[in-house]
This record gives structure tokens, C-alpha cells and sequence, in this order.
């Protein structure tokens, strides 16, 4: 909003980290698109898009450490918000292609030739129009998060209740999305886009720029996370994790900031799945699995929650390796290795990579980061910490 | 012959009986010749046979019509080789043959053995108005059968056929029958076929209309809706047993319904059980007892394959030697989990979510590895196996066992946590722990032995449900939500609260099933245990106090 904030949210590391990121952003698709073909230092296609991915992740752990790291609500549904915004995304591909389908019909996606339908159903109406479909990619994943955030916060629904309830959520939706007759392509889902604003989603040019794109969303969301968490907003979040109803004592109206923060994850998340869809090029409903989304929140503990930095790193580090792994001889030991991390990080490294370099390099910088772990427990559940020595 | 004939003519009456002895001789000759030459032609039973040669579907038909009337003990062999495809003919000599169901093949009209089919000999053809005509005269031919079992499927046969022809063979059945499910059934095919007879009287209609109110299935309403133009006293009577019978249907199906309810609620409880203990007891939040349930059913199928290959009579008392050994596995590996890697997380249940997501990940690939990604093959032992009828339900051995096992189950563990000592103690550290430390409990000892115990009873439950379901390294995982939804819906804690959640949602589920369908119910219930947790987020039977806030 203003630069006060600018300058006070972005310390030594945020500005190293947003930097980076600049520069990845802008650093591989030019060497995609000016360096000859086979050259050391060219990037080949398939490589923007793979780190295209790996930054949309990113995007989502971001929004995740936001409200896990910050505001202690452990969401398991985070990958239906990211789904539900590349379904947005993917229904506007879909009109854009036009009577190029297979049943070339100018109106209806394939799918729905397929089925018989004879008109759009209305809840396609405006997806040709991109305003519209940016719009829905923002409007939906928060409006899901605010109703279903409004009713689960005012109810006081904490910790491991509000988890399952939102693997519930995700759950109820990949069941929904798998069905023909609910209009979003069933089992298949959306894919075979064309065109996105006039331009082939193929060309390397148009997989460059949606490339820089994401790496600018992830700058942005990584602005918006840091002015947030270090104003007063987000010290009043960090308060809600640690002693929730200690603060709402303190005459905090805790429900209304958990479901700001909830609702903005949300949107969030909507926009990473929304930049996602085009670079993988195809959208379906195992998006919603929950597994999906418990795996987002590794990314999350295994960069440090409560970092930021740690989030997006964490995304891409376990994404690089499970690219690395599932595509070589050792494919059948990945979920080995996978499980393996879940438990190893929550057991020896709970604040992860970025969290434990911190304590390590900087051993007197008290950040209000690193969970208090006494005053945690106190509040997460049992007061068993000590009791189970 | 009969030139010799001629040179004897006539003379005088000694001569003529002479005459008619020999001409006698001289036809039974010629008909003896001619038989051997042309059977088709002997007799009015093979002539009927000898139609399904001429390759026409009238002839065909006609030929069944004639045999089926014949009386002939051949009839219904012929029949029910044609229905079967194994009748065929041969074009040439008009001979008709039947392929019998072990190979053997005989002649049709002599029931004499036969080397083997001549070559240019066919299988008579069939198209589906015949079908039906064969279905009915097999169901008339039948009707008379020795074999009660086949009489009874004969008289149903002939309620949805209702062939007017075979009105005086059910009647004189009707007259002959002692078995009295069969008399009544007997009764209903004659009424079925009264309905239909267009020159029956209306007295008779209204009593057949009665008759066949009272049967009161889903055929009798097929029956009643289809009866086409009738006299306007028997429609009405008919409309009203028609609603009748929709009523009764209903109810029936309700109770249906409620079956199928209490099964789902059953296999969901057996699912729960284990988790409303380390979840609702020790406040463990376990995402691998799913594959605690996995490891349960893959004990099974280690144990079925033992036995089969080495102690094949053995093979009734699998599931009763599974069931001790699938508590051990899963409760040793429980024990282990919770000494290597849950009672570091004790009190961050966030964490040990993620930890024991990780562990269920693990250990579905180890059984992937260990077992193969496909689905491995469990039995029902013979006692499980098989269903029988309830008016108009049909109930499932297997099904009805293991809900009879989940009570056990249910049972023992409330009796378990009410009169043991560890139950004792158990109750004492969940109330609360320091209070349960300082009287001298081991907690340590008491939290590992409850993980144990809660994997132990999730064990059990994947042998009830290797029963049912598909054994694979999947098998926890489709399991889980569900678990935790019942669990969450009855209320952390509590047993009964548990018990209570999983009929409730199983019930539910199976009666939003028929109106919403299977996906959209299922959608239905999550999204209103969703809603129920705002209404009441400590679930249905919440405990009160300062545990609340622990």
C-alpha cells in the first residue's frame, strides 16, 4: 500500500529472495527464446515449463505457510482452492477453443457434444471473456474459503477438526468433479486448450511469458504475505496460533482474522492453479485428491513454516526431487522416500530447512517465527508434552 | 409280392380271410420298409421332431406347440436342448439330434446314442419370440415335474408368461400339489393366467386380481400394471392393488434400505473402532490406521495361501485363525509406531498428522512391493458364503456376520475399557494424565499399549473386510475419510458416540442413495457432517468438562 510498509516487510533476506526470483523469472525464458537451440546455456521448452510448475507450486506452499504458518489453521484442502482456480482458468481455454474442437461445434466444449447436451449450461456463461474468467479465478476459490471459513471459525471448529473437515471439503469435490453431468468433463477433465488472449498455449513464446507471469504472481504473493506478516495484522495472527483464546480474551475478534487470512490463502491458491492449467495443459479432478493437499503441506514443513522463503523453497526443492526420482530407476522407492520425508521433517527438522538455517546462522535474532513450542502445545491439543517424558 | 397276390384272388370266404392275412402282412411290411427308409414319417411325435429340420421359425414353433403336448418323457429334453442351442438337425435325413450337457449325443426321437453329429447337421435357430414360446412350454412341461424345486420355478415361469394354453395343465398341477408354498404358487400362475383369458368371467378376474394382490412383488405389480383392456370392475380392483402392492413394495424396500444401512454402518464402525480409540482416547490424530486395516487383510491373505497350499481342510477356520493374528500384527506394529515415532509428537497433532501420513505412505508401498500393486484374492469360508430370504429382502451371510462381529467387537472393547485394569488405566491417563502419573500409572506404558490396542482392533477389521472388499495396498486408503467423519460426527471420546455415528451415517447414506444417487449421496452426507460440525464441533456425544479444553 504504501512504501512504509514496502521497506519495513522486505529485510536482507526477503529482498534476496525476491531478486531471485526476478531473476529466474526473466533469465530462463530469454535464454528459451534468444539462445540458439543445443547451446550449453539454452533452456530447453520443456524446462520452462516443468520450473513454470514448480513456481505455481510454490505459490500455493506460499499460501498455505501464510495461514499454517501464521495462523496455525492446518488446511488439508488448500489443493480444491488451487483446482477450483485452474478450472476457472480451463473453462476459459476451453471456450477459446472455438469450433477447432473435434465435433467442431463453435459453442460447446467437446465433452459436452460428447453428452448430448444441446446449450451451455449457465454456469459456462461468460468464460469466453477473460476479465470474466480472472475474475472467477479469484472469486470462487474465496468465496468457497469465505462461506466455508465463515461458518468453520465462527463455530469455533480448531486444530485437527478443522483439517479433516477440510479434507472433507476436497474430498466431497473430487467426488462431485469426477461426475459427467455435473459440466466440468468428468473423469477426463478440461484439456486440449488452444489458445489463451490470441495466443498459441504450445509456442515457446506464450509458455515463456506465462513462465515470467508466474514468477511475478509468486513475487506479488510473497509481498503481500510479508507486508501482512509483519504489520499489526500479523502479529495479531502469530498471537491467534500461539494462545488463540488468550487473544480472543484480549478482545480480539479472532474469527474475523482467521477468515481474512483464510479467504485471501484461498484466492491465493486460485491464482496459482489458474497460472498452472495452461503450462501443464490440462486440468481434472484428481487436482481435488486429498492427498494432493496434504502433500502442498510438506512442501510447506519441509522448507520451515512460518518463513515464507522457506515455503516456496521447500516447494520446489520436494518437487525437483520428485521429478528427479520418478523419472529414473528408482520410481518404486519415491513414496518411500516421500514418506520418509514426512516423518523425518516433523520428527528431527520441525522448522525446516530454512527455519533451522536461521536458528543456526543467526542464533540471537529472536524473530517470533520459530513457535514457541510450550505455549503451541498448550493450545494445539493435549497438555501431554511433558506428561509423555 | 404282388403278382402272387393277384394269381390267389378271391376264392370264396376262406380265401378272402386268407386274402386279408396276407394283405395284412404285406402293409406291415411296407410300413416296416418305409419306417426304416423314412422315420419322420412313423408316427405324430416324430413328425412334430422332424419339423425343426425345415430350418422355419413357424415350423419351429409349431413343433414346440406339438411336443409340448405330446406327453412324451423326450419332450422336455428336446426343449430344453433347443433352448440351450444343443439341439441340432440335419436338413437331409429330417433326423434331430441332442448334444447332452456332457458331450454325449443322442438321437431326439429315440433317446438311442449316436456316434457323432452328421456333417451338414445344424443347431436349430432360434429368434426371441420363440425364446418365449420355448420358456413357456418348458414352464408347462415342467409343471408336472417330480422335482419340487423344478415345479416351483415352472409355476413362476408360467405367472410371467401367463400362456393361455396352459391353463388346464396348472389347474390339474394346482389339483395334484401338496408342497404348499407351491400350491400358492401354482395359484398365482393360474390367476396371472385367468387375468389374461379374455373370455374369463369377472368374478373370476376379481378373485385372480386378489390372488395376485396377495403375492405382492415387484412382478405381481408388472403383472397388474400390463393387464391391457379389462372390464371396468376388474380395472378398478386391479388399480387398487396396484397401490397396494406399491405400498407394501415401499415398505419393503425401506427395510431394504435400512439393511443395506446397517451394513455400511457396521463395516464403517468396524473401520472407526480402532481410531475413536487412538483418536478419540489418546487425542492421536493416526493417518495411517488405514493401512492398519490394510495389514489386517493382507494377514488374511497370508493365511488363506498357507492353509490352501498346505492344510486345505482347514480352509472354514481361516478367518477364526486370522483374526488373533491380524490384532498381533497391526498391535505390534502400532506399539512400534508409537515408540519410534508418535511419542515424540504428543501434543502437536498437527504434526502427527503429517508424520503418520507419511508412515501411511510408507507402508502402502512396502505392501506393494512385498504383495504386488494388484488385488490379491481372499475367500469366503463356506459359513460365510450364500444369502437367504427375508420377505422380500435378501440378506447376505457374510454381511449379516460381520455385523454380528462388530457388536462383538464393540462389546468386548466396552467391557474391556469398563473391567480391566488396562482399561482402567487407560480411562485414568485420558481424563487426565497428571493426576494418572502421580497415582503411580506408567503413562508411557499406557499410551503404547492403547495405540496397540487401537491398531490391533483395525487389524480385525481388515479381516471382516477382506471379506467384502478388495484386497490391495488401496484397501486403508478408501477407508479413512470416512473413518475419521464417523469418528468426528459421534464425538471425540466416546464410544457410544462412535457406535451411534457410524449407524447414523450409514444409514443415511444408504437412504439418500435411491433419491440422490450413489456419488451425489455420498457428496450429500460429507457436506452435512461439515455443517453438523459447525452445529457442533465436539460431534454428537461431546465430552463436557475440562477435558474440552485440554
Amino acid at each position: 500500500m504504501t512504501p512504509h510498509i514496502l521497506t519495513r516487510s522486505l529485510d536482507r533476506a526477503a529482498t534476496a529472495f525476491v531478486l531471485l526470483v526476478a531473476a529466474v523469472g526473466v533469465l530462463i525464458p530469454l535464454s528459451n527464446l534468444l539462445l540458439p537451440q543445443g547451446s550449453m546455456f539454452q533452456v530447453p521448452t520443456y524446462l520452462v515449463a516443468l520450473w513454470g510448475k514448480y513456481v505455481c507450486y510454490a505459490i500455493l506452499a506460499l499460501s498455505i505457510d501464510l495461514i499454517w504458518g501464521y495462523c496455525g489453521i492446518l488446511s488439508l484442502g488448500h489443493g480444491a482452492f488451487f483446482a477450483l482456480g485452474g478450472y476457472a482458468m480451463g473453462m476459459y481455454l476451453m471456450r477459446q477453443i472455438g469450433s477447432r474442437g473435434v465435433y467442431g461445434n463453435p459453442i460447446l466444449p467437446d465433452f459436452m457434444v460428447f453428452l448430448n447436451w444441446d446449450k451451455l449450461p449457465w454456469y459456462w456463461y461468460g468464460f469466453d471473456k477473460f476479465w470474466f474468467a480472472a475474475l472467477m479465478v479469484l472469486l470462487v476459490p474465496g468465496l468457497l474459503a469465505f462461506c466455508f471459513g465463515w461458518l468453520a471459525f465462527r463455530s469455533r471448529v480448531t486444530g485437527v477438526y478443522l483439517s479433516i473437515i477440510t479434507q472433507a471439503m476436497t474430498y466431497a469435490l473430487l467426488l462431485a468433479f469426477f461426475r459427467n453431468d455435473f459440466g466440468f468433463g468428468g473423469n477426463n477433465g478440461l484439456t486440449d486448450f488452444k489458445d489463451i488472449l490470441g495466443f498459441n498455449v504450445q509456442a515457446e513464446g506464450t509458455r515463456a511469458a506465462l513462465f515470467l507471469l508466474s514468477c511475478l504472481a509468486l513475487i506479488i504473493a510473497f509481498l503481500i504475505c510479508r507486508a501482512i506478516v509483519s504489520s499489526k495484522l500479523g502479529k495479531v495472527l502469530i498471537a491467534v496460533r500461539d494462545a488463540e483464546s488468550r487473544t480472543r480474551f484480549l478482545g480480539y475478534r479472532v474469527e474475523s482474522y482467521k477468515l481474512f487470512v483464510f479467504t485471501l490463502s484461498a484466492c491465493m491458491a486460485g491464482v496459482a492453479g489458474a497460472l498452472y492449467v495452461p503450462q501443464v495443459g490440462i486440468i481434472n479432478p484428481s487436482e481435488f485428491a486429498p492427498a494432493n493437499s496434504i502433500e502442498a503441506v510438506i512442501w510447506v514443513a519441509v522448507g520451515g513454516r512460518g518463513t515464507l522463503i522457506g515455503a516456496a523453497l521447500g516447494a520446489v526443492v520436494v518437487n525437483y526431487a520428485k521429478t528427479f526420482f520418478t523419472s529414473g530407476p528408482l520410481a518404486p522407492y519415491w513414496l518411500f522416500m516421500l514418506g520418509a520425508l514426512f516423518i523425518l521433517v516433523t520428527l528431527l527438522l520441525p522448522k525446516g530447512i530454512v527455519g533451522t538455517f536461521n536458528s543456526w546462522w543467526e542464533p540471537r535474532r529472536s524473530t517470533g517465527i520459530a513457535a514457541d513450542e510450550a505455549s503451541a502445545a498448550r493450545e494445539d491439543g493435549i497438555s501431554a508434552a511433558k506428561m509423555a517424558e | 409280392m404282388l403278382a402272387a397276390f393277384s394269381s390267389h384272388s378271391c376264392r370264396g370266404p376262406d380265401v378272402f380271410a386268407n386274402c386279408i392275412d396276407r394283405f395284412r402282412a404285406l402293409f406291415l411290411s411296407i410300413l416296416l420298409l418305409s419306417c426304416l427308409a423314412v422315420p419322420a414319417l412313423a408316427g405324430p411325435f416324430e413328425d412334430s421332431v422332424a419339423k425343426f429340420a425345415n430350418d422355419e421359425f413357424s415350423d419351429t414353433e409349431a413343433a414346440v406347440g406339438e411336443i409340448a403336448a405330446s406327453g412324451n418323457a423326450l419332450a422336455s429334453p428336446i426343449i430344453s436342448a433347443l433352448q440351450d442351442g444343443r439341439l441340432s438337425a440335419d436338413p437331409d435325413s429330417k433326423k434331430v439330434f441332442i448334444t447332452q450337457t456332457d458331450g454325449k449325443i443322442v438321437d431326439a426321437t429315440t433317446g438311442a446314442a449316436v456316434d457323432k453329429l452328421p456333417d451338414n447337421a445344424a443347431a436349430v435357430r432360434l429368434n426371441n419370440r420363440l425364446r418365449r414360446t420355448v420358456e413357456a412350454a418348458l414352464g408347462g412341461l415342467t409343471l408336472l415335474s417330480p422335482d419340487p424345486a423344478k415345479r416351483l420355478a415352472a409355476a413362476q415361469s408360467v405367472f410371467k408368461s401367463h400362456e393361455e394354453n396352459l391353463l388346464p395343465t396348472v389347474e390339474s398341477a394346482l389339483a395334484k400339489e401338496s408342497v404348499k408354498s407351491i400350491k400358492q404358487a401354482f395359484a398365482e400362475a393360474r390367476a396371472a393366467i385367468i387375468l389374461f383369458k379374455s373370455d374369463a368371467s369377472d368374478s373370476d378376474k376379481l378373485d385372480a386380481v386378489a390372488v395376485v394382490k396377495a403375492r405382492g412383488d415387484q412382478e405381481a405389480l408388472a403383472l397388474l400394471t400390463g393387464l391391457g383392456d379389462q372390464p371396468a370392475l376388474v380395472t378398478k380392483a386391479a388399480a387398487s392393488a396396484v397401490s397396494s402392492i406399491q405400498s407394501n413394495l415401499a415398505m419393503w424396500s425401506m427395510v431394504q434400505n435400512a439393511w443395506y444401512g446397517l451394513s455400511l454402518g457396521s463395516v464403517l464402525l468396524l473401520a472407526a473402532i480402532g481410531l475413536a480409540i487412538t483418536f478419540g482416547v489418546m487425542g492421536v490424530i493416526n493417518m495411517a490406521h488405514g493401512e492398519m486395516v490394510m495389514l489386517g487383510a493382507y494377514t488374511t491373505f497370508v493365511v488363506q495361501e498357507v492353509i490352501r497350499t498346505r492344510y486345505p481342510a482347514l480352509f472354514d477356520y481361516s478367518l477364526l485363525i486370522a483374526v488373533p493374528l491380524a490384532f498381533l500384527v497391526a498391535g505390534f506394529i502400532g506399539v512400534l509406531i508409537e515408540r519410534t515415532i508418535i511419542r515424540f509428537l504428543y501434543g502437536r497433532p498437527l504434526e502427527t498428522l503429517l508424520a503418520t501420513w507419511g508412515l501411511s505412505l510408507v507402508l502402502q508401498q512396502a505392501v506393494r512391493t512385498a504383495f504386488g500393486p494388484t488385488n490379491r484374492e481372499v475367500g469366503n469360508p463356506s459359513w460365510m458364503s450364500g444369502a437367504f430370504e427375508l420377505g422380500q429382502i435378501t440378506i447376505t451371510y457374510n454381511r449379516l456376520w460381520i455385523l454380528c462381529f462388530t457388536l462383538a467387537v464393540f462389546a468386548i472393547l466396552l467391557a474391556m475399557l469398563r473391567y480391566t485394569a488396562l482399561g482402567l488405566e487407560m480411562r485414568a491417563v485420558t481424563q487426565n494424565r497428571r493426576m494418572a502419573a502421580s497415582m503411580g500409572i506408567a503413562t508411557s506404558r499406557v499410551d503404547a499399549l492403547t495405540f496397540g490396542l487401537g491398531s490391533g482392533i483395525a487389524g480385525i477389521a481388515g479381516v471382516a473386510l477382506s471379506q467384502i472388499d478388495n484386497v490391495s495396498p488401496n484397501l486403508g486408503q478408501s477407508y479413512i475419510i470416512d473413518s475419521f467423519m464417523v469418528v468426528v460426527f459421534g464425538g471425540v471420546g466416546n464410544l457410544w458416540g462412535t457406535l451411534v455415528g457410524a449407524f447414523t451415517l450409514g444409514i443415511a447414506n444408504k437412504f439418500l442413495e435411491p433419491v440422490a444417487g450413489a456419488v451425489l449421496g455420498k457428496i450429500a452426507i460429507l457436506v452435512l457432517i461439515i455443517l453438523f460440525i459447525q452445529k457442533r464441533p465436539r460431534g454428537l456425544f461431546a465430552l463436557k468438562g475440562r477435558a474440552v479444553e485440554a
